[in-house]
């Protein structure tokens, strides 16, 4: 059995142990001591760093203010359930569609800068929806949050679907495999390894004829789109989206996420997330110092496994 | 009038914070391509130390030794994880760690001495207004103006005209020149790096007298500083001044009529120089493209 039959095979066994895994979930996370909440969250967390990875993984655009569309997915579904109409979908497709909005048109600030100047961009950039969120009271409830608003049953013809805790999680994960595809999809089309190739060798691809900073746009605004897609479902998870689903530490949160399973790869941001956010759910239910941990284990990261865990068996470009 | 007056000066002082944080952070960055995230907490760990210090040392003792542990701080933390990032070429890297720092260092001030704000340990006599008509003019305040500007004269003679100074600039333009040179570069990015946090840390302190002490404090003033430095131009250190100035000003005029807006008008001014000036005010056409 040649080296290519051998990894095609892993991968298969992988993505099958991955589904069957994803599917079931609500069975058997009771039984490992948790709640289907954190089933919910961590898959929402996860379609928002597999959405920056598309940036950050695959175009090397360092995008350290992602939380910003996060939180703009978030407000548009909960003012739009608040505001607008009592509607689930639509909930979702109005706070992804702004946050992909937002993302195209912030893109063209961006898209020629790199490295450490397109890190201090975004961050800076973000912190202006945040203080959008935390000023403008009276819409978005300001430092308390936006509250008063719930998720709603969806109809299906003459059938009512109502999302209690085991049916959202179901929704959510409609959502994100919709996400998936889209990700996969793109990434293996000509705009997929045309990024990979920016990541590479920005240079090179522009003596090529590539109008590289189209692509980078394409890339941020593909990017804020799916992180708005799963700041929607965060905020009906909870039915509730508060200012620090904008703020800068969240962003870095998703980073770290990213790098701890391994920003090459495709599923390694989902990896990253399963491990930080049951790390930093069970480090703050049993010490008031967690932030120190979460701090020590970026450091950790960075000086032991700067690769992540799924960085070290993949392949180099890293494409699905 | 009086009010618009306040307020400019109000936005003065914020100002002045922004612009102390953000020379430090423009000193790593340019020469060490470090986005320092911990710079916030080199500045609560500074504004702390002071306060702690102040009944052994006196208000000006404090003044002088806060900063200087601050610096310290940063150069111990340098020279035990960040001085080991220089090889990978990827920013990524020391952003995170230093992102990892920041939450250790702000833990570990609200562990010690506790989320509740600590009043300013200002002295009696210079927290007096100087004129009736112009109350928001205290004896601290203008104490302040003078420390900053003093320290950033300092600063430019320094990097004017010292031998340090001058090899921080060589730096800048070209690390591997200066190397081959026989400069050791690492000793001259942890001294660069320490400057940078000594710069936090002074901030820290005189920002203690005007806002009190909060372990969120650096926190807050972080990200304005990022935006003096873009504003300003990466890599300028007078554009880290004019900026920090720049949107401290404009956000406390802005108070004055709008006072909600006061906060996102600083990064809205940022974005109009972005679409105006890419490089900002004073940025030159420069390595971080």
């Amino acid at each position: 059995m040649n080296l290519q039959t051998a990894w095609a095979q892993r991968r298969y066994g992988f993505l099958v142990l991955l589904w069957v895994a994803l599917l079931t979930v609500p069975y058997w996370l009771g039984y490992v001591g948790s709640y289907s909440a954190l089933g919910s969250k961590i898959l929402v967390y996860g379609l928002a760093t597999m959405g920056l990875n598309l940036l950050f993984g695959f175009t090397g655009g360092l995008s350290f203010g992602q939380a910003a569309y996060f939180g703009i997915g978030a407000y548009g579904a909960g003012m739009t359930l608040k505001y607008i109409a009592p509607s689930t979908p639509l909930a979702i497709l109005v706070g992804a569609l702004a946050a992909g909005l937002a993302a195209t048109i912030l893109g063209p600030l961006l898209m020629r800068r790199r490295g450490i100047y397109f890190a201090m961009i975004t961050i800076a950039i973000g912190q202006l929806f945040y203080f959008v969120a935390v000023r403008w009271n009276n819409v978005t409830g300001g430092e308390d949050g936006l509250a008063g608003f719930e998720r709603q049953p969806i109809h299906f013809g003459h059938h009512l679907l109502v999302l209690d805790q085991i049916n959202f999680y179901y929704l959510v994960l409609f959502c994100f495999t919709i996400g998936v595809v889209i990700m996969h999809t793109v990434l293996r089309s000509p705009l997929g390894h045309a990024w990979v190739g920016i990541r590479e060798n920005r240079r090179r691809m522009e003596f090529l004829g590539v109008r590289t900073d189209l692509y980078v746009w394409a890339s941020f605004a593909i990017a804020g789109l799916i992180t708005g897609l799963a700041g929607t479902l965060n905020a009906l998870l909870f039915n509730f989206t508060s200012p620090q689903d904008l703020h800068w530490i969240l962003s870095g949160d998703f980073v770290m996420m990213v790098v701890l399973g391994g920003m090459r790869n495709f599923w390694g941001p989902l990896v990253g997330t399963v491990i930080f956010v049951v790390a930093q759910d069970y480090l703050s239910s049993i010490t008031n110092n967690w932030m120190s941990f979460i701090g020590m284990i970026f450091v950790a990261i960075v000086l032991l496994f700067p690769k992540g865990l799924l960085g070290m068996v993949g392949r180099n470009s890293g494409a699905p | 009038m009086e009010l618009l007056l306040f307020n400019a000066f109000n936005g003065l002082l914020q100002g002045v914070f922004y612009a102390l944080m953000a020379l430090g952070l423009a000193l790593i960055l340019s020469l060490s391509s470090v986005i320092n995230m911990a710079h916030g907490g080199f500045l609560v760990i500074g504004g702390y130390l002071a306060f702690t210090l102040t009944p052994h040392l006196g208000f000006w003792g404090a003044l002088v030794v806060g900063p200087l542990l601050a610096g310290v701080c940063g150069l111990v933390a340098e020279q035990t994880m960040i001085r080991h990032l220089y090889k990978r070429s990827d920013p990524l890297y020391s952003l995170l760690l230093t992102f990892g720092l920041a939450l250790i260092i702000q833990d570990l001030a609200r562990t010690v001495w506790g989320a509740e704000g600590l009043p300013s340990a200002v002295p009696e006599y210079l927290d007096q207004p100087l004129s009736s008509t112009y109350f928001f003019i205290t004896g601290y305040r203008v104490v302040i103006l003078g420390i900053t500007a003093a320290v950033a004269i300092g600063l430019y003679l320094l990097i004017r005209y010292s031998l340090l100074g001058i090899r921080i600039r060589a730096g800048t333009r070209d690390l591997e020149t200066v190397a081959a040179l026989g400069v050791n570069i690492y000793q001259l990015r942890a001294l660069n790096f320490g400057i940078g946090c000594f710069f936090a840390g002074l901030a820290g302190v005189l920002a203690s007298g005007v806002l009190g002490l909060t372990p969120t404090m650096g926190e807050s003033l972080l990200m304005p500083s990022f935006v003096a430095v873009i504003v300003g131009g990466v890599g300028s250190l007078s554009g880290a001044v004019l900026g920090g100035l720049l949107i401290g000003v404009a956000a406390g005029i802005t108070t004055t009529y709008y006072p909600s807006a006061s906060e996102a008008v600083i990064y809205f001014i940022m974005l109009v120089v972005l679409a105006i000036r890419p490089r900002g005010l004073l940025g030159k056409e420069s390595i971080f493209e």
